[in-house]
């Protein structure tokens, strides 16, 4: 086990003896997933480009947590990490104290399918299915043709039932396209509800919307946090919305530059 | 799930990808359709071959013949008794027709072929050949005429009744020019000798029928027929008092011997023109059986035309009555010591005249010592002749080949075995149908073969068609892929997302594909007349090929076979685009712009 080792802030690299900077203090059973001295390159033509140096970041169960940073700064790329859309070159991640970023391709796809939620800044719907098929699509994933058939009524209705919490219901056969901005990414979140995942994470889910609209999200998030627990973890660039998470993770170049606890 | 759900919308939005799909339903149509035609024309083909060659025939090498037919079939019963559904004894030979046209002798190389119409119906369709069992269209009124024989009646050597009628009034203006230029000739005192080769002008087409004052003019019209007195041939004068009766030989001639296709220069229509037809006498030449071979004259009567659209026969091949051939081939022999008894072919002389003729005893009666001998229908003689036993010889009548039709044609090869061990093949070659007609088969077969390989090059090329489009439809969805694969979707079923729409984009293309074929198939002559309207002219002329229609014969394995391979290449067509997309990291993916 490596994990006695990376939890000692001072063996982090780069770091001088007499430096301070926030110690990630939760304890490891409070956690519910944690990335573990993540560091992960891109190779952009020959060049290795590192975009995070070693990233310690836990999160707790029911936590609205915020990851801020400039552009580059690698928060994008920790939330696909977290998420297991990418692997890391170094590091570990964890989900309830289980090494996660390791398991067989098939398993990642099933804790994606089950236990993630994806929301993204491009709302990323599939354009050929209607909305209530978009949000079915999940589902889909998860069961083969039979066993979704058997229980299509319940999925129907378990769709139906995130559209109307988003306040789309009057929207279930419009195609993305039909849809606006807003109307989308509510659209996006009723589809990363509807498998009923533990983690939702939103990679500047407001980014391409205007003020009010990116605020109705977040205020969505916010009472999908507060009444279901759901543990949210969102990456945004735009500090008033970061501000509004009970936590906030700051990244810069590759690094954890800061945390702060909301009031 | 996700994987049908997608498929089926891609396949509702993606017309790009339909279009490619067109070429894989045109290629499957075109082999449908070309095989299902190619299929039709050699079965029709195979069939004409068979009925006309029978299963399996037992050829003498030497064309003098071989002698005791009833022998040798008597050993082949023996020998694969149990396969044999009929026999019959032919004889064949090269010959050359002669008859008259427009006032002009013609010649034609034929290949005459002595039978028995009996026996040989029992080999072979013939009936399915011979125009008297037809209908027929009026060149005049353009009405369809029905047949004239019903398909059940066996062939038979009398003429048809039209037929008959033809040569009726034909003999009647004969007679009267006869009598015309017998009265002329009394006034003039014969002054110039006639033409030879008058009286025995054939009843030929108009031309020469309604105005043969041009050839007839002057001459004593018993003076020259070149044929009449020579050779074996019979003297007509003879035992031919009426010129009404038909003469001993009775031909079935092949339509292409004597016809030939031309263009109504105003109607545009193409028309067969007959030169001689049933109920007219034609010449044939050809040679003895005997050392030296000498020639051997046979005047005959057409009968019938025999069309069986295989041109190689029909304009080759004359059927006479097997043993007027035999005689006029000098192919009977006497036997003496074969023991005559009921059915033995014997030599006669009629007592009290002196004319000797071969017949068939059909009774003996040992206390008189006298037998009843029925004489050939080719003789002279008519009526059942009593002559007494001991005038009789046995005769022997040579044939050159014995064709033979097997209850189950797929024991041919077994016989053939059989019978070669038997027959000596020195002086018998035993071949089946197929065999005789080997390279023409063959040369079907490897057009057949070729045709398909070059038809199913356009289906492979309309699987390139596909791995084109489906790479770009992949790089269009790459979004789309990251997404399915951030919900959880595993490579496997993105994969198999892309695998399906080529499976479905397969059948789809071939389900049309064979539909379409099918249909072209079955309405193929609505679409030749529709095409030969559009056009204004005849893409299928039933005057070159015989046919009627258009013959298809559908294969069900073969349209399997095609509709499967279609698939195939639809499906493999889309597996390197599949692959590419299930390889697509999910972050890339959803990063691509």
């Amino acid at each position: 086990m490596t994990r006695q080792s990376v939890l000692e802030p001072n063996s982090l690299p780069g770091m001088g003896p007499d430096e301070t900077f926030p110690i990630e203090t939760l304890p490891m059973s409070d956690t519910q997933i944690a990335a573990i001295a993540i560091e992960k390159a891109y190779a952009k033509g020959r060049i290795e480009v590192p975009v995070l140096r070693g990233v310690d970041v836990r999160i707790r169960h029911g936590e609205f947590l915020s990851i801020i940073g400039q552009s580059g700064s690698g928060k994008s790329t920790l939330l696909h990490l977290l998420g297991l859309l990418d692997a890391p070159d170094v590091g570990e991640i964890h989900l309830d104290g289980q090494r996660i970023d390791d398991l067989p391709a098939r398993t990642r796809d099933e804790l994606r399918n089950r236990v993630f939620g994806f929301v993204f800044q491009f709302y990323h719907l599939l354009p050929e299915l209607s909305l209530l098929e978009n949000v079915l699509s999940p589902l889909m994933i998860r069961h083969n043709l039979w066993g979704y058939w058997k229980h299509r009524h319940e999925y129907v209705d378990r769709a139906r039932r995130m559209i109307e919490r988003v306040g789309l219901g009057h929207r279930l056969t419009h195609r993305p396209s039909e849809l606006s901005g807003g109307e989308m990414q509510r659209a996006a979140i009723a589809r990363s509800l509807v498998a009923e995942p533990r983690i939702l994470l939103a990679d500047e889910p407001t980014g391409n919307l205007d003020a009010q609209t990116g605020q109705e999200i977040i205020d969505l998030l916010r009472q999908l946090n507060a009444e279901v627990g759901l543990t949210i973890v969102m990456v945004t660039h735009d500090p008033k919305i970061a501000d509004q998470a009970d936590r906030t993770v700051r990244l810069a170049e590759g690094r954890i530059q800061g945390l702060s606890e909301a009031a | 799930m996700y994987k049908l759900l997608l498929c089926s919308r891609y396949l509702r939005t993606r017309y790009i990808a339909l279009a490619s799909i067109i070429s894989v339903t045109l290629g499957v149509a075109t082999m449908i359709v070309v095989n299902s035609v190619m299929a039709g024309f050699s079965g029709e083909m195979r069939n004409r071959l068979q009925g006309i060659l029978s299963d399996l025939v037992l050829e003498a090498i030497n064309l003098d013949g071989e002698k005791n037919p009833e022998a040798q079939m008597a050993l082949i019963r023996e020998v694969a008794g149990e396969y044999v559904d009929g026999m019959t004894a032919t004889v064949e030979i090269y010959g050359m027709l002669s008859f008259q046209y427009a006032g002009q002798w013609m010649t034609r190389p034929v290949t005459l072929v002595g039978i028995d119409p009996g026996t040989k119906a029992d080999v072979g369709p013939l009936v399915d050949y011979l125009q008297s069992y037809h209908t027929r269209t009026d060149d005049e009124t353009g009405k369809t005429l029905p047949p004239e024989r019903d398909k059940t009646s066996p062939p038979t050597w009398e003429m048809t009744p039209s037929a008959a009628a033809y040569r009726t009034e034909w003999a009647r203006r004969q007679k009267w020019f006869l009598e015309q230029l017998r009265e002329e000739q009394k006034r003039h005192g014969g002054l110039s000798p006639l033409e030879p080769g008058i009286a025995a002008t054939a009843p030929a087409q108009e031309g020469s029928a309604e105005k043969p004052a041009d050839a007839v003019t002057d001459g004593d019209p018993f003076a020259g027929d070149p044929f009449a007195n020579s050779g074996v041939g019979t003297d007509l004068a003879a035992h031919q008092p009426d010129l009404a009766d038909p003469l001993p030989g009775r031909l079935y001639v092949g339509a292409g011997l004597i016809s030939f296709p031309y263009e109504d220069s105003e109607t545009g229509a193409s028309r067969t023109e007959y030169m001689v037809q049933p109920g007219d006498d034609v010449r044939i030449t050809t040679v003895t059986s005997g050392r030296p071979p000498k020639e051997a004259h046979l005047s005959g009567t057409i009968v019938d035309v025999f069309k069986s659209g295989m041109s190689e026969y029909d304009s080759s091949l004359i059927f006479c009555n097997l043993k007027y051939l035999q005689k006029v081939r000098a192919m009977t022999h006497p036997e003496p010591g074969t023991p005559v008894v009921v059915g033995t072919s014997v030599q006669a002389i009629v007592p009290g005249e002196g004319a000797s003729f071969i017949g068939t005893v059909t009774a003996i009666d040992t206390r008189s010592g006298t037998a009843t001998v029925q004489p050939d229908a080719s003789e002279p003689v008519s009526g059942d002749v009593t002559v007494p036993l001991a005038s009789l010889s046995a005769v022997s009548r040579s044939f050159t080949s014995i064709q033979i039709k097997l209850k189950d044609y797929k024991d041919a090869l077994e016989v053939v075995e059989r019978l070669k061990a038997v027959f000596p093949a020195s002086r018998y070659s035993i071949r089946t149908w197929e065999q005789k007609q080997g390279p023409l088969l063959e040369a079907v077969e490897v057009e057949a073969a070729i045709l398909n390989v070059l038809l199913f090059l356009i289906i492979a090329v309309a699987g390139f068609g596909i791995l084109a489009i489906f790479f770009m439809i992949v790089v269009e969805k790459t979004r789309d892929i990251g997404i399915l694969k951030a919900l959880g979707a595993s490579s496997r079923g993105v994969m198999s997302i892309f695998l399906g729409y080529g499976l479905s984009l397969g059948l789809v293309g071939s389900g049309v594909g064979v539909i379409s074929g099918l249909l072209f198939v079955y309405y193929i002559n609505e679409i030749e007349a529709a095409i030969g309207w559009l056009t204004g002219r005849k893409v299928f002329d039933e005057k070159i090929y015989y046919f009627k229609e258009i013959p298809t014969q559908v294969n069900a394995g073969m349209v399997i076979w095609v509709a499967l391979g279609a698939i195939a290449i639809a499906t493999l067509a889309s597996v390197l685009p599949a692959r590419r997309a299930a390889r697509l990291h999910p972050v890339r993916a959803l990063r691509y712009e």
